[in-house]
């Protein structure tokens, strides 16, 4: 017998009965198929867009990310410059390959160093797009893909991440349903990895004290741009 | 007041033992109460002990006991969350695998409360007549907070007493170290939680220490007298009861 | 890891004794109830939230057989392996042939308590290959060669000069006259450190908090970001988990997530929480080319459909340890094992028996503390009382004990006998310590007067003097006012 079917078999036997099948395990496939949501905290989705963006914001600032507002996209590489300026850093990132971040006027900013590709060693500072900002916590939601590196969130020392006022949604829920519309179409489903990113990297291992920077980005800087739609 | 109503005494093992005037207080209370008080005879302990030490078939047989003891009151009464506890909350537990008990089981569990939390809740009590000058701090026996959701019932009540002023416990939630059998199963470590919990209470700068539950108080009692500090132990029923005066503190001289 | 659970007793007797570990719980023991209360205050939701992650993992549990399939498939559509392992044993030669399939010499790490569980470490090491601790925790306890302490602050037992000490003796190749003495200076020498080490691991291994049936991927929850460095830039991601880590859908998993950080440390959300699925996708630019699932039962199954089902609920997040009084006035080394606390002591008797942990279930007031915090409302008390039941059956308990309760019992069950002795203990009792009030010692009480005095009863019973005065009113109570 094999490891597989002895812990199934385990399992069944404990709980005194066969496999699961017929209306049983219809009831079972539909409950997965319909995914529904279970209760949700009214703190998000008792606002409208407007205070969505302003409760993803609060959040997001009461645990150490920076936030920014502009206008409008054509206010971003500016943002990008004066932030990187007044963290002291050097002017120079490593940017997603995404469309959207590539259609920013950067020729605007001649002095901004920008490499595009994943996250390597030497790199100080990425700048990605994300899928959407969940107001709830102050969280934000960025899926792996060909334009949007992993690295690009966990390497350098410093991440910005730019948010449109229409990716502000409510609750993670309002974010399980835009990564199953973009993955519809994919053959392998779900990206590899979903990141859920509230603040920067900390840990409290030494004597229960906060220290930012643990092995993630020390400072994750968000740029909102415009407002809720 | 609240009609007339009938009410048996569970007295408890350690109080029995230990301090009958915990006891006397609460006839008082219940009698102020507007109840009539009766003590059945065929009670001796609750079964608590034997339950948590895992001995069913002994616990069965004394819940059984106390199941026929206290038939036929309208409330049964016990100064101590712990042993209310046992009947109200873990009875019906316990006799979970035998159908044939159910319905007299719950009808006790039903019937059965601690004594402060039944003064203020069931017979709508607001105040006491009684004086107590003394700064007292009150500690929240485990499973009377937890089991039985007595707080703020013996809070309001003291609030009436004359005289008291009550300084708030930090950690008042936080186990004495009392737990039964574990006080001697694992002395080390009940001497620790108790010691924490004396500290919490030398912090306060109260005069005396209150609490709903002997065994919590006997605890706290022996580690305040070993540490030499001079801090009063009793039960609230008693303070309640306006016995401040008359009955010396527990593990005082009285002899 | 080698347990001493066993010895127990010793154990807390040897940590009670340590001052540093008293300062380092004492900060634990006041700041994580706090900080989840202030959690808890800012979500009305919250207990509503509890009742249904209760009914999620209950219904998972109740039909696990059919979501760990559906699990197994969708991984694979992913383009991930699932590896079933009975137990321990079988868990680590799946890791350990993961490796050696890409001839792997480093292998980064994320925390994993089924990964210390089922001692992957010294399994790895044993055949070659280095396992590098990347958790701030976990990396200083591996240098210190000691188990963890905490199941989410592996390090809580130690001072910050333990682990300055710790560093010096083992980065020896820096600067000797550095400052370390301060926190940020130990956390930024140890991401200095390890930085190469994720960048040059082959294979990273990382745990699980939840695994998602619906999708096929595996969660997880951590503040630091080494997860998921372990996890993306290594060749292979291997995640060690039990099977009952699953739950049904997203949705599910949302649910369970708000009560998991805000339980374990009192955050809104963990600063990362990863769902990861399959390895890398064509396109990709990064992450790894496979990714592996090793299922682990280690037990899991023997406890589905007995008393003890409800302990699979477990999330994880230490709440309980966190509110424990026991917990917290000895530590977690004292449990003997990988999982202290009152979730440890439930768990542990199911996974390496009751001869090996007895003490543990019952070395608590049963307070229930534990439950009132649980996120899924596990009745922890209850459960240790079944095991002390189990004991007992088996006449686990010594005999002095077992016989004195056997007498105590039949006493109790004849009321007039009772009532005679009890009368006649409060007299003599009440009599030799009346004068002083108090015992400092007694006999056959020493394991009360060792620690405490024992206070002396007021002299006579209550059932007596409730006899006395119904006598003396003629057996009429004296009626209300």
């Amino acid at each position: 017998m094999s490891a597989r079917d002895d812990i199934l078999g385990g399992i069944r036997r404990s709980l005194g009965r066969g496999p699961v099948s017929g209306h049983d395990a219809e009831v079972l496939a539909e409950r997965v198929a319909a995914h529904r949501r279970n209760l949700l905290p009214a703190r998000a989705t008792a606002l409208d867009a407007a205070g969505r963006v302003e409760l993803f914001v609060t959040m997001a600032e009461a645990v150490q990310t920076t936030v920014a507002r502009v206008a409008s996209d054509r206010d971003v590489p500016d943002a990008v410059a004066r932030y990187l300026a007044a963290e002291n850093l050097p002017a120079e990132l490593k940017m997603a390959p995404d469309p959207g971040l590539e259609a920013l006027p950067w020729h605007e900013r001649p002095l901004l160093h920008i490499q595009r590709g994943k996250a390597e060693s030497g790199d100080a500072v990425s700048l990605t797009p994300c899928l959407a900002a969940v107001a709830e916590t102050g969280t934000l939601m960025l899926i792996s893909g060909e334009a949007t590196p992993t690295t690009l969130n966990f390497l350098p020392d410093t991440h910005i991440v730019v948010v449109r006022g229409w990716q502000v949604v409510a609750t993670y829920e309002d974010g399980w349903d835009l990564l199953r519309a973009q993955s519809a179409d994919k053959l392998w489903g779900l990206p590899r990895t979903v990141n859920f990113i509230t603040g920067p990297s900390r840990t409290g291992d030494i004597e229960q004290r906060i220290e930012l920077g643990a092995h993630g980005p020390r400072r994750l800087h968000v740029i909102v741009v415009g407002d809720a739609a | 007041m609240a009609e007339p109503v009938r009410v048996a005494l569970l007295v408890t093992c350690l109080v029995d033992l230990f301090r009958p005037s915990i006891g006397f207080a609460a006839v008082k209370l219940l009698e102020e109460a507007g109840c009539t008080v009766e003590v059945p005879r065929a009670q001796t302990c609750c079964g608590q002990p034997a339950y948590n030490s895992g001995d069913k078939a002994d616990t069965k047989a004394i819940a059984r006991q106390v199941i026929a003891a206290f038939a036929g009151y309208d409330y049964v009464v016990a100064p101590s969350g712990s042993c209310a506890g046992m009947v109200r909350v873990h009875y019906p537990e316990l006799f979970a695998d035998e159908p044939a008990m159910w319905e007299q089981v719950e009808d006790l569990a039903s019937r059965t409360y601690e004594l402060v939390s039944f003064l203020v809740d069931v017979r709508g009590m607001t105040a006491v007549a009684a004086r107590c000058a003394r700064r007292v701090t009150y500690h929240d026996s485990c499973s009377g907070l937890r089991e039985l959701s007595v707080k703020h019932q013996p809070r309001r009540l003291l609030d009436s007493v004359e005289g008291v002023s009550l300084a708030e416990l930090p950690g008042a939630e936080i186990c004495c170290g009392f737990g039964g059998t574990f006080a001697v199963k694992y002395p080390d470590i009940s001497e620790k939680m108790a010691s924490d919990k004396v500290a919490d209470i030398a912090a306060t700068g109260a005069d005396c220490v209150l609490a709903g539950d002997l065994g919590c108080l006997l605890q706290i009692a022996g580690k305040l007298s070993r540490a030499g500090c001079r801090v009063e132990a009793r039960h609230v029923a008693e303070v309640l009861a306006d016995m401040t005066d008359t009955v010396p503190p527990i593990g005082a001289p009285h002899g | 890891m080698e347990a001493t659970s066993h010895s127990f007793v010793d154990n807390a007797r040897r940590e009670l004794a340590s001052p540093t570990l008293r300062r380092a719980l004492g900060m634990a023991g006041t700041g994580f109830p706090a900080r989840r209360a202030e959690a808890v205050a800012r979500l009305p939701e919250f207990e509503a939230l509890r009742d249904e992650g209760k009914a999620i993992k209950d219904h998972t549990i109740a039909h696990l057989d059919y979501y760990l399939e559906l699990y197994e498939k969708n991984v694979g559509a992913a383009g991930g392996v699932v590896h079933w392992a009975r137990d321990a044993a079988e868990a680590r030669a799946a890791v350990h042939d993961i490796c050696r399939s890409v001839g792997a010499k480093i292998v980064t790490k994320g925390k994993s308590m089924v990964a210390e569980e089922i001692a992957l470490n010294e399994h790895l090491e044993a055949n070659g290959i280095t396992p590098v601790e990347t958790d701030l925790g976990e990396y200083i306890i591996q240098l210190r060669h000691e188990p963890p302490s905490h199941i989410i602050a592996p390090a809580i037992h130690l001072m910050k000069e333990q682990v300055e000490d710790t560093f010096r003796a083992a980065h020896t190749s820096l600067d000797p006259a550095r400052v370390l003495s301060e926190a940020p200076q130990l956390c930024a020498e140890a991401r200095a450190v390890l930085r190469p080490q994720f960048l040059a691991a082959d294979v990273g291994i990382t745990g699980a908090n939840f695994l998602v049936a619906e999708t096929g991927s595996s969660i997880i929850v951590t503040n630091e970001g080494n997860g998921d460095l372990t996890q993306t830039l290594p060749k292979v991601h291997i995640v060690v988990t039990s099977i009952e880590k699953m739950v049904p859908t997203l949705e599910d998993a949302a649910t369970l997530l708000r009560l998991l950080a805000r339980s374990a440390t009192g955050q809104e959300f963990s600063s990362y929480t990863t769902i990861s699925t399959g390895p890398r996708r064509p396109g990709d630019l990064d992450g790894p080319e496979q990714y592996h699932v090793v299922l682990v039962d280690n037990g899991r199954t023997a406890m589905i459909g007995g008393e003890f089902q409800d302990m699979l609920r477990c999330l994880r997040c230490a709440a309980c340890l966190n509110h424990c009084p026991v917990y917290t006035a000895v530590g977690g080394h004292a449990y003997g094992w990988v999982y202290p606390g009152p979730m440890g002591a439930v768990l542990t008797p199911a996974l390496i028996g009751l001869d090996e942990a007895g003490h543990l279930p019952n070395a608590s007031s049963f307070c229930g503390r534990c439950e009132s915090v649980c996120p899924v409302k596990i009745p922890l008390p209850k459960m240790m009382r079944h095991w002390r039941e189990r004991q007992f059956a088996q006449s686990k308990a010594p005999a002095a004990y077992r016989y004195g309760l056997g007498l105590w019992a039949w006493v109790a069950r004849r009321p007039a006998l009772y009532h005679a002795l009890v009368e006649m203990k409060a007299r003599f009792l009440g009599w030799i310590g009346g004068e002083r009030g108090r015992f400092r010692s007694l006999p056959l009480a020493s394991g009360w007067t060792q620690a405490r005095d024992m206070p002396a009863p007021e002299g006579r019973s209550f059932h007596a003097l409730w006899a006395e005065r119904q006598r003396a009113q003629g057996y009429n109570s004296p009626r209300a006012q």
